[in-house]
This record gives structure tokens, sequence and C-alpha cells, in this order.
């Protein structure tokens, strides 16, 4: 894998896809001893190697990888999650005309993918979730919402995502689910870490 | 035995509570938060004899008065300021005993910044994943001190022997290396950059030192694709005002990061006052 420089401890890897990312994600995670980093980071195209003390030697390290990406996202390994969710979000309609068919359609697409997190970000425990691909991008909000109550489902570019807690927000809301998906006191604080397979079924 | 506790009778414009920060889940999108200036903190927790990653007091410009419980021993460092026991002055940089009862001042900073106010034992509110830091862009961590707020204090150890106590004024030199998204910049822009003097934003805070100079300009357009963050990064958004990410920037972000600065001169970032001129040089790239 060939990487950019950041600073003076961290190392980006860019990827093709969003496959590739989960699989560099996934190799990183497991080898990042070998590299002495403090963080491995994924994000959409790329995966950040960070606090290493010699970013050379771990740059000529990682270029004798290579990631093994391909796994469709229903056949992927670990952890499987179920959120119970009810779709009543008020940005139904607002998604129905983007994807061009009835709300119901909408509900029966979403509540039959399969999806797997991407990456996290925004907020603690928010998970970027794949699945739907690229043709079923969808705008953010034009005016984000000042609150978005913890556990709403939203849409935004090519991702699902479920807000962990209240906070201002852009997506296109579709949602509620009842999971808890941040509890900062448990030992697994995020329900909904990188490579967790996610899918949606009724309340 | 007696319990350890200080009551703040004012809060200041903003002071919080910190240690060495949460680092470690940025992929589950934690910011790391924790001191800016950790030299600082590290330093004010020796004079007291604490582990450096003890949990003490940050504040910002206008300072921190409280009251102390029981006898108790503090050190204030970072920005430059007065500190009053009861009405009279006492030492910056230096472990101060007080009796319990005592009214502490830690006054307005003349240079700098943030001061730390670092209490024998630490400050012991509960930890978030491993940390007592104050969140500012996620909330994690206790709130920002209030008038009222108690605020409970751990078993002093052994004051530990301090030699040196430096008292150094805050740069005004950022060293950065160039990447990882300098290519996105017009060559002008980046040759600009070496020796580049900005002014620092009214609305900095602990997520990003905001600068305020020659915009960079981008030689290519579109949008880029959401990218982890380091400490230190230097975003570029569209106005392309650079902002450098301190303790609580966001895991991610979609704006391209031109430099990154170096870990030595993040004190000069926490330090920086609004209006201050700070020059960038550019070591690599």
């Amino acid at each position: 894998m060939e990487t950019r420089a950041v600073g003076q401890h961290a190392l980006l890897v860019e990827c093709a896809d969003d496959a590739e990312v989960r699989a560099t994600y996934a190799l990183l995670r497991d080898r990042g001893a070998l590299l002495g980093a403090h963080e491995i980071v994924p994000a959409a195209r790329t995966v950040l190697v960070d606090g290493l003390e010699d970013p050379g030697a771990a740059a000529e390290l990682m270029a004798t990888w290579e990631p093994v990406p391909g796994h469709a996202t229903a056949e992927l390994p670990g952890r499987l999650v179920a959120l119970p969710t009810r779709y009543d979000g008020p940005d139904l309609d607002e998604v129905a005309r983007q994807w061009d068919c009835t709300t119901a359609e909408v509900v029966a697409r979403h509540r039959s993918t399969s999806f797997v997190v991407a990456f996290c970000g925004f907020a603690p425990g928010f998970a970027y979730c794949t699945g739907l691909g690229p043709e079923l991008a969808v705008s953010r909000r034009p005016d984000p919402r000042p609150r978005v109550p913890a556990g709403a489902v939203g849409l935004a570019g090519e991702y699902t995502g479920v807000y962990p807690t209240s906070s201002p927000g852009g997506w296109q809301l579709i949602g509620t689910t009842s999971a808890a998906l941040w509890t900062p006191d448990a030992a697994d604080p995020v329900l909904l870490t990188p490579g967790t397979r996610v899918v949606f079924v009724d309340d | 035995m007696t319990e350890r506790f200080v009551d703040v009778l004012e809060p200041g414009a903003l002071t919080t509570v910190q240690d060495l920060g949460r680092p470690g889940y940025a992929h589950l999108g934690v910011p790391r938060s924790g001191a800016l200036d950790q030299p600082a903190l590290r330093l004010g927790n020796r004079l007291v004899g604490n582990s450096e990653d003890a949990a003490a007091l940050e504040t910002t410009l206008t300072g921190v008065r409280f009251r102390a419980s029981v006898a108790i021993r503090f050190a204030v460092t970072g920005a430059g300021c007065s500190v009053r026991v009861d009405g009279r002055e006492a030492g910056w940089g230096t472990p101060v005993p007080v009796r319990a009862g005592a009214v502490v001042d830690v006054g307005t900073a003349i240079d700098g910044v943030r001061s730390y106010v670092c209490f024998a034992g630490g400050v012991g509110v509960d930890p978030v994943l491993g940390s007592r830091a104050t969140d500012l862009l996620s909330g994690l961590g206790p709130a920002p001190l209030r008038v009222g707020d108690r605020l409970p204090l751990g078993d002093a150890g052994d004051p530990a022997p301090v030699v040196e106590i430096p008292r150094r004024r805050p740069g005004s030199v950022l060293r950065v290396d160039l990447g990882p998204r300098a290519d996105w910049f017009s060559p002008e822009s980046l040759a600009g950059l070496d020796g580049a003097t900005y002014t620092v934003g009214a609305e900095s805070n602990r997520i990003g030192l905001r600068l305020a100079g020659t915009g960079l300009v981008r030689r290519r357009a579109g949008e880029l694709a959401t990218e982890p963050m380091v400490l230190g990064a230097v975003q570029v958004p569209p106005s392309g005002q650079p902002v450098v990410f301190l303790a609580d920037h966001p895991t991610t972000g979609g704006y391209p990061v031109v430099a990154v600065v170096r870990s030595e001169d993040l004190v000069v970032c926490a330090q920086a006052r609004p209006g201050d001129r700070i020059i960038l040089r550019v070591l690599s790239g």
C-alpha cells in the first residue's frame, strides 16, 4: 500500500473504494503493533495510521503489504447488529422524491439492505454505514436541523447514519431506532464500530 | 479523613478540567481532547508531586477563583498571571500550600491564553473513557466550571523535588510540514506559505486556531472525501483561511489539509491570543 506523510507522526493510506478501506483497515488493525501505531482510523477513501515514532520505516514496511478487498457487504466477516427501527422520519417524502419512488419503496429498500460500518466520525459513536450504493446517494438538507434526537436514522450521500446523541444535523431523517449507540460508561462504549455489519429490523 | 474539594467562586470566561485527554478512540469518533498546553500541565503536575497526567484546571484568558475545603497544595503554570491567596500575592510556577478555607485568585493572563491550576492529588471527577478532560466538541467530561461547582480532589502524594521552573514567552512561529493534501493548492500559494504572517482570529477555541491572512488558493476543484484528521492539521475551508486543529478537533473532516504543525509548536497555538501575529515556517514537503 502507498502512503502519504501526515506531519511527523502519521501516514495516510489512500484507497480506491470503501471495500479497499475495509480491507486496509482490517489489515492495519491486525498489524498496527508491528508499526508501533497508537491509532488506526478509517474514513471514506483513506485510512490514517497515527502515533508513529518512525513514519519512514513504517511506510517502507507498509509498502510491502497488500490489502485484499472483495467481500460483498452481505458476506463480510464480523459482528452483525440488528437495529430495531420505526420508519417514521420527517424526510421520507424527500428521500422518495430523490429516489423517484414511493415512501413504502424507500422503507422496503432500506430494510432489505445489508450495511457495514465504513467509519465513525462527526460525533462519538456516529457510524457511516455503506450498503445502499452510489446510485441511491441523497443530498443533505439545505438547512440543517438545530436538534436531531438520539436514535434518528438518516441518509446523506451514499451513507446511512444513526445519531448516537442529540445534536444538530443535516441528514435526511427516515426513521428512529431504540438501540443505544453510545454508552460512554460501558466497556464497549460504541455499538457500531468500523467493520460491524448492520441491518435495520422492525421495532 | 476530611473530604478534599474546592468550591468554584468565579469560573472566569471558560475554565475546564483537563488532563492528557483520551487518545486512542478516534476510530470511534471520539476526539482526543486534553490540555492544549501539555508541557504546562505536565510541569504543574510535577510541581505538586502528581503524575503528569493528573487532571487540572485550564483557564482561558480570565482566570478562576476558588475556595479550598482543606489545606491543599497547588501550582499555576502555562500563561503568566497573578496568583493570590486570601488577597496576598503568591508564587506563579511554584507549589503553593494554603490553609483550609483559603480563597485563591488566579488572575487574568498577562501573556498567553491558558493557565493551568494543578492541585496535589489532581481533580477527582469521574473519568469518561479513561480521561477527566472536558471535550467541548462532543460534550464528554465535566461541563465548563460554573459558580458553585464543587470539585473533588484526589489524595495528595508526597511533594516531589522540582528543579526547573521555566517561564517561557509564548512563541510566534509555527513550524509545519507540508501535506497530506498540499497538492490541492496552487504552487504560488504553497511557495508563499513559508514566512507567511497570519493574525489569530477571535473565534479561535479548543477545537481550532483560526488564522486570518493571505488565503490559500486551490489548484483543484471538487470535494475531498471525508478524511481522518490529526492534531495540528492545518485545514483549509473554501474561504482559504487556514484553521489549525487543536485537542477538541473532530476526528474526521472534509476539507484538504495543506500542512501539519510540529507537535513541539502546539504550545504556540495553545497560548496565541486573538490579534497575535503568527509566522508559518515550512520545514519539509
